[in-house]
């Protein structure tokens, strides 16, 4: 890896120092020098010079050179959504405490934003991070890919994380496979379990795989960080005791490269048959194709309403187009974990349960006593949905008065 | 406009059974099949074709037998299609694998556009296209649910989780896009004829300059280190009686846990 300054192109016009976030840049008899010690090789210089004066030379990534000892502390990412932080960022952080203990070491946490990102911080610690690295800008206000990107791998080079977490949503597995392959790190896909190897002092990372059908332990022996996004709702998170007293905020200056900004949000289309979110509702009512017909998804919303409760649904009856893809549940759409899970007149294929078999309890209501989801449930109901539901619907609603 | 489409194929994992005794996949007779969300981007793919021009070129990596894959590729209709496939990519992880992909795509030279599905329904991971993304050094777009062409650039509708996301990105890129982005079409018996008569093109990994520190086993940061098969779950309680006599004890126990 390397940077110069073509001294014949260079015509003096310090937009470089300007661009550099480091403050890397100063003009010597009006031609700019990098001071190599402060230079971290990001770019951001290259894409603003006009007169291609300045070269980076990338070293290919090579594979398991890498320093490891130099390597510590857990990191996870927050993910927020324009400042509300998603809560598969606190159930990490919760997990990287427990697993900051078996390696005796801390745990950070990742926030980009835009300002008003700061006051989520304190809910951060209370979490468990040990510190906070934070990068502020108002290009840092939506999740984009490459900005993002960007600055996080100048965090990781600058402070080298032994783990790196976070969590396996849309932008989470996003950003997670992008920053793998820039830092050359082994990443694996939506876990479900994480431990340290007593021994080695790495970390398991168990996941399914064929659709459910199988459970896969992986580990990244000879590169850092270990890199894991880990699905919603697997942890639970729990606040620490006497936290809140520690604020060790690391400041970290944005990289922005005029490059990373060609993608832009145009605008974010709501789903209104969204009533409650998903993942997480503490009851969730789920349909299947056993309602029969895409009217019934108002008997399956009308149990849901009366318990508070989300309304989810098996892929095929989003396949079939009866109700939105945001609410299907399992491989392919949400985990999700709630206290209560209600599966109406879904046969309970793997990649189904693979979904919500997190669930504390499980009723299913099916007219088949072989239909598999017979085999996860708390309770088991064998009968018609379409008579079931509005039952339980009536008697929860004398109930509640 | 030139269009690359990056296809796996993978055994069907709704007939991927478990043997009780050895706690291992039973893979026998298990078809191969184009991984579904795979299908969708060739769909995608001809579709701009046949809007806007151009030219549609699948690509796999993967054993011999993976030609099969590509032969439905044109039989659906593509134009070109190329297999990369070498003893050294054995043992890819993902990070091998878009380095793998990336090199083949630099060898078939110009596009505009990378489509590959929204994850492989065996390794279930969404990692390949990004991955690729960042080998070329061009934005991504993930989890696409709508495409539109507009001059040089893309609008893309993102299926999120609660709501859809609309984007815009300049030409060249690579998208990923989900199952509800279309609905794939059926091989005609023209393309059927076509794959038939079709000589699948093969690069090595000395044909696409692969260095062999960055593929299979070797580029791969990842290992398996062990595979299981997941503690099968004790069932629970069936409710007996009418449905107003089992709706009433589902809701006494409900109570009882304190769950509602
Ligand atoms: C790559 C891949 C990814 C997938 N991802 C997902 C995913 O994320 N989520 C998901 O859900 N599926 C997923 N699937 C599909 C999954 O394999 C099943 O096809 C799907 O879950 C079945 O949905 P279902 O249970 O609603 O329908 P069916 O399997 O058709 O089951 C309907 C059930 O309703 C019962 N029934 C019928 N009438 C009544 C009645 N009147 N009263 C009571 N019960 C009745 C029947 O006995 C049957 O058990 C995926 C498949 C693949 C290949
Ligand atoms: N071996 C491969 N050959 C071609 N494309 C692949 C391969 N593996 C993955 N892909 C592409 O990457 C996507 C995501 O795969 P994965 O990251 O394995 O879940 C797939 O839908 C394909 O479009």
């Amino acid at each position: 890896m390397g940077i110069k300054i073509l001294q014949d192109k260079c015509a003096g016009c310090t937009l470089c120092v300007k661009a550099c976030p480091f403050g890397a840049i100063k003009m010597e008899t009006k031609k700019a020098v990098i001071d190599l010690t402060a230079c971290t090789l990001c770019g951001a210089c290259v894409s603003t010079c006009k007169f291609n004066a300045i070269e980076l030379i990338k070293e290919e990534a090579k594979s398991g050179t890498a320093d490891l000892s130099s390597y510590k502390n857990i990191w996870v990412f927050i993910e927020h959504h324009l400042g509300e932080i998603n809560p598969v960022s606190y159930e990490l952080l919760t997990e990287a405490k427990k697993l900051s203990e078996d390696l005796k070491c801390e745990v950070a946490a990742v926030l980009l934003g835009d300002e008003k990102i700061e006051n989520g911080i304190d809910e951060l610690f209370s979490y468990g991070a040990d510190k906070v690295y934070l990068s502020t800008h108002a290009e840092f206000k939506e999740y984009r890919t490459a900005p993002y990107t960007r600055t996080i791998t100048e965090m990781i080079k600058k402070f080298k994380p032994e783990i790196f977490l976070i969590g396996a949503t849309t932008t989470g597995r996003d950003l997670a496979a992008r920053l793998a392959i820039r830092v050359n790190a082994g990443l694996t896909a939506d876990c479900t379990g994480l431990s340290i190897d007593p021994k080695k002092k790495i970390l398991n990372q168990t996941r399914p795989a064929f659709g459910g059908n199988i459970m896969a332990t992986i580990i990244s022996p000879n590169h850092r960080p270990q890199m894991a996004t880990v699905r919603p709702k697997v942890f639970k998170r729990i606040k620490c005791q006497g936290a809140g007293a520690k604020v060790d905020i690391i400041k970290f200056d944005p990289v922005i490269n005029k490059e990373d900004l060609v993608v832009k949000i145009l605008g974010l289309i709501k789903d209104e048959s969204i009533k409650v979110n998903l993942q997480e509702a503490e009851i969730i009512v789920s349909g299947g194709r056993g309602i029969s017909d895409p009217k019934n998804f108002k008997m399956v919303e009308e149990l849901a309403a009366v318990l508070s409760g989300a309304v989810g649904a098996s892929r095929a009856t989003v396949d079939a187009g009866w109700i939105s893809a945001h609410h299907q549940v399992g491989q392919t759409g949400k985990t999700v974990a709630p206290k209560l899970y209600i599966a109406c007149g879904i046969s309970g294929k793997i990649q189904h349960l693979v979904g919500m078999q997190g669930s504390d309890t499980i009723v299913a209501i099916n007219k088949d006593p072989d239909a598999p989801i017979f085999k996860i449930a708390t309770y088991g109901i064998l009968g018609d949905c379409l008579e079931v539901i509005p039952a339980l619907t009536r008697k929860i609603k004398e109930l509640r008065g | 406009m030139d269009i690359i489409v990056c296809i796996k194929q993978v055994p069907d994992t709704t007939e991927v059974k478990i043997n009780p005794e050895t706690n291992t996949l039973i893979r026998e007779g298990v078809p191969s099949i184009i991984n579904p969300f795979d299908e969708n981007a060739i769909e995608e793919a001809l579709r701009l074709r046949e809007k806007h021009g151009g030219k549609v070129t699948v690509i796999t990596m993967g054993p011999p037998q993976a030609k099969e894959a590509l032969k439905q590729a044109i039989a659906m209709g593509a134009d070109d299609v190329a297999l990369v496939s070498d003893k050294a990519f054995a043992g890819s992880d993902t990070w091998a694998t878009s380095y793998t992909l990336a090199q083949t795509i630099k060898k078939i030279g110009r596009f505009d556009i990378i489509f590959c599905g929204k994850q492989a329904i065996d390794g279930d991971t969404a990692q390949v296209g990004p991955g690729i993304a960042e080998w070329l050094n061009i934005p991504q777009i993930t989890f696409a649910v709508k495409v539109e062409l507009q001059g040089d650039k893309i609008k893309v509708e993102r299926l999120l989780e609660e709501a859809n996301e609309v984007v815009e990105v300049p030409l060249p890129c690579m998208l990923t896009v989900v199952k509800q982005i279309n609905e794939p079409r059926v091989s005609s018996l023209k393309g059927m004829m076509k794959a038939k008569k079709t000589e699948i093109k093969t690069f090595s990994a000395a044909d696409v300059d692969a260095d062999p520190l960055k593929t299979g086993h070797n580029g791969s940061p990842t290992r398996v280190v062990k595979i299981f098969t997941p503690p099968p779950k004790g069932g629970g309680e069936m409710l007996c009686g009418s449905t107003e006599e089992m709706v009433s004890s589902l809701i006494s126990r409900l109570k009882e846990r304190k769950t509602i």
